[in-house]
């Protein structure tokens, strides 16, 4: 059987269930219908072409890049719409943020610093950087909470340090690092060192302002705001130089070769301007349920473990709760069959099968990481969303609980 | 940080028809009053365990499987591997329940996935940790049972010591909270 059938013969056993709610936002979500709609023109109505010909296609298509640019660089304080590089992805905005700065400065040899619950897409390119070109890259332990403890930063910075990249909330455990902090003990250790940051699970979750913070780059992703999948930005403050790690013919972006992918810039920008109205209240909407939702599984379901803070620092959107005795990727399944869509830190589901690094780095055993389950919320969740999950998930654990050979 | 993890990447995992049905399904679940084996392979920490419940009988032309039954900590396909082997086993007779490989459990369960291939790995590795140990409590030893363990009962137990070794290492380094 090929892989496609198989998962069309997968599907059919799974079947529809009468209610459906995605917690999963963390990976890839739906795209609403007015993102949707701000798309559809550009594909074959205006916009449709090469943002650097000279025609009125093109002309059309540089204008939505120019606005997006614009909205998106006003929306973090950048002083300039050219401070802002469309990328193809959040992971190619992170590449050309940590690949492309230690590419254009080869030969200098020192010190690359991340955390140690970055994203894949910072550590690796961090680690392939150190073995092409000979940095070396260190990662700072965070806390039981994942905070990088300032303190002990400070023993990580110095006149050796190139580089430094920490996230501005972990996408896995909601945690908001204190990064105004960090970035003045970077740049007061070595005023030299170009500070990058992860804002893909902060962008739309907290304020952001690259000048009061300092920060040199900072990378964004589309689809972690409900924006089409496939456009990521990086802000690159002016007269910090990179030089683009992937080579080819360059057009609006002179660090990122490759047309530019317009429509779904264009839906992008959309994403963009629902997110940043009504900002406050939007947030505040989310964060009770996130509440709601926690307290809804700590008081229905015993043993369990609330992974990442549990206070101000916590963003928003994140709920992420260790089941014990279960496995976590069994769990995503069972839920899957009622309708209620989650993914796993556990191993089984992923290639190596060790568990997400992130809840390691906390200082989670391996079984309480295996158990791991995260929801990501928005403001496309209702109450009764939350009322279904709250009323789907105790029976789901019980019933993995009572086939587990790991009991209490 | 001197302990660089292996780092996870996800993987695609299209499961058969027959894992999910098994999942949602799942037979000769729980424990067995009158087992006189009770066997476990893997552990919470390598994120599957199996426990095997068995009731060997002797009759005149030899030992069998009168009854089996699991439980199981661990994925989807996990569960399924356990679930399946009981029904593969029960009625057999040991000798022949001893030669059922993982690549069988698998097929039956319509092709595991490459990466969980463990699965049904653990699932037998259980079976024949629980066979060696009936032996060895009536104090016999079949002329078909090897001494060497097989690949299946290697595999488990270098999962199982993988752990240790990684809990001791963290310990000797002062992180982890064992
Ligand atoms: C913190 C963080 N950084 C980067 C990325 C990568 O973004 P993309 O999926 O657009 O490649 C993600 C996406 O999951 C993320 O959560």
């Amino acid at each position: 059987m090929s892989i496609a059938q198989k998962v069309r013969e997968l599907l059919k056993s799974h079947g529809t269930p009468s209610k459906e709610v995605y917690f999963d936002l963390e990976n890839s979500g739906f795209v609403p219908q007015e993102v949707v709609e701000a798309m559809m023109p550009y594909f074959n109505r205006i916009g449709y072409g090469h943002p650097s010909i000279t025609h009125k296609p093109g002309w059309e298509a540089l204008e939505v890049v120019y606005e997006t640019k614009e909205l998106l660089g006003k929306t973090i304080g950048a002083s300039d719409p050219d401070e802002i590089v469309f990328t193809h992805s959040g992971t190619e905005a992170n590449n050309l943020a940590i690949l492309g700065y230690l590419l254009k400065n080869r030969g200098r040899k020192g010190k690359v610093v991340v955390s140690s619950i970055e994203h894949l897409s910072v550590i690796f390119p961090a680690q392939f950087a150190s073995e092409l070109f000979g940095f070396k890259t260190v990662l700072v332990p965070v806390d039981s909470e994942g905070f990088v403890d300032p303190e002990l930063f400070k023993l990580y910075v110095d006149k050796e340090t190139v580089f430094v990249s920490i996230q501005m909330v972990n996408h896995e455990i909601g945690t908001i690092q204190k990064l105004k902090e960090l970035i003045d003990i970077a740049k007061s250790a070595n005023p030299d060192i170009v500070f990058h940051t992860d804002a893909v699970d902060a962008y739309g979750w907290i304020p952001i302002d690259v000048k009061k913070l300092g920060v040199d780059m900072l990378t964004i992703s589309s689809h972690k705001i409900h924006g089409p999948r496939g456009v990521g930005a990086l802000y690159i403050r002016k007269g910090v130089e990179v030089e683009p790690p992937i080579k080819g013919q360059l057009s609006v972006e002179k660090n990122w070769p490759g047309v530019e992918n317009v429509p779904l810039i264009a839906g992008f920008k959309k994403a963009i301007e629902i997110m940043f109205s009504n900002f406050d209240y939007r947030v505040e909407y989310v964060r009770k349920l996130r509440d709601k939702l926690i307290k809804g599984i700590t008081s229905s379901v015993p043993h369990t473990i609330i992974n990442g803070p549990l206070n101000e620092y916590r963003v928003a959107n994140n709920v992420n709760v260790s089941f014990l005795f279960i496995e976590g990727e069994a769990l995503t399944v069972e839920l899957s069959l009622h309708g209620v869509y989650v993914s796993s830190g556990s191993a089984c589901s992923s290639r190596v099968l060790e568990p997400s690094h992130v809840l390691l780095a906390i200082g989670r055993k391996h079984e309480e990481a295996h158990g791991s389950i995260l929801f990501k919320l928005s403001h496309y969740h209702r109450e009764e969303d939350i009322d279904y999950a709250l009323e789907v998930i105790p029976k789901a654990v019980e019933r993995l609980r009572k086939i587990s050979a790991w009991k209490q | 940080m001197l302990l660089v993890f292996r780092l996870s990447s996800r993987i695609p995992l299209p499961y058969s028809p027959k894992v999910l049905e098994i999942f949602r399904n799942p037979r000769n679940l729980g424990p067995l009053e009158d087992a006189n084996v009770v066997e476990m392979a893997g552990s919470p920490a390598c994120g599957d365990m199996i426990r095997l419940y068995l009731k060997i009988v002797h009759r005149d032309d030899g030992d069998y499987i009168e009854k089996a039954s699991f439980e199981s900590y661990g994925c989807a396909a996990n569960i399924a591997a356990a679930s399946i082997l009981t029904d593969m086993i029960i009625g057999k007779k040991v000798e022949d329940a001893w030669k059922i490989s993982w690549k069988q459990i698998s097929d039956e369960l319509g092709g595991l996935p490459p990466i969980k291939y463990h699965c049904s790995i653990l699932a037998v590795g259980a079976l024949k940790r629980g066979i060696r140990a009936y032996y060895k409590q009536i104090g016999y030893n079949p002329p078909w049972l090897p001494k060497d363990l097989t690949v299946e009962e290697r595999q488990v137990l270098e999962e199982e010591e993988m752990m240790e070794r990684y809990y001791k290492a963290m310990k000797a380094l002062g992180g982890g909270s064992r």
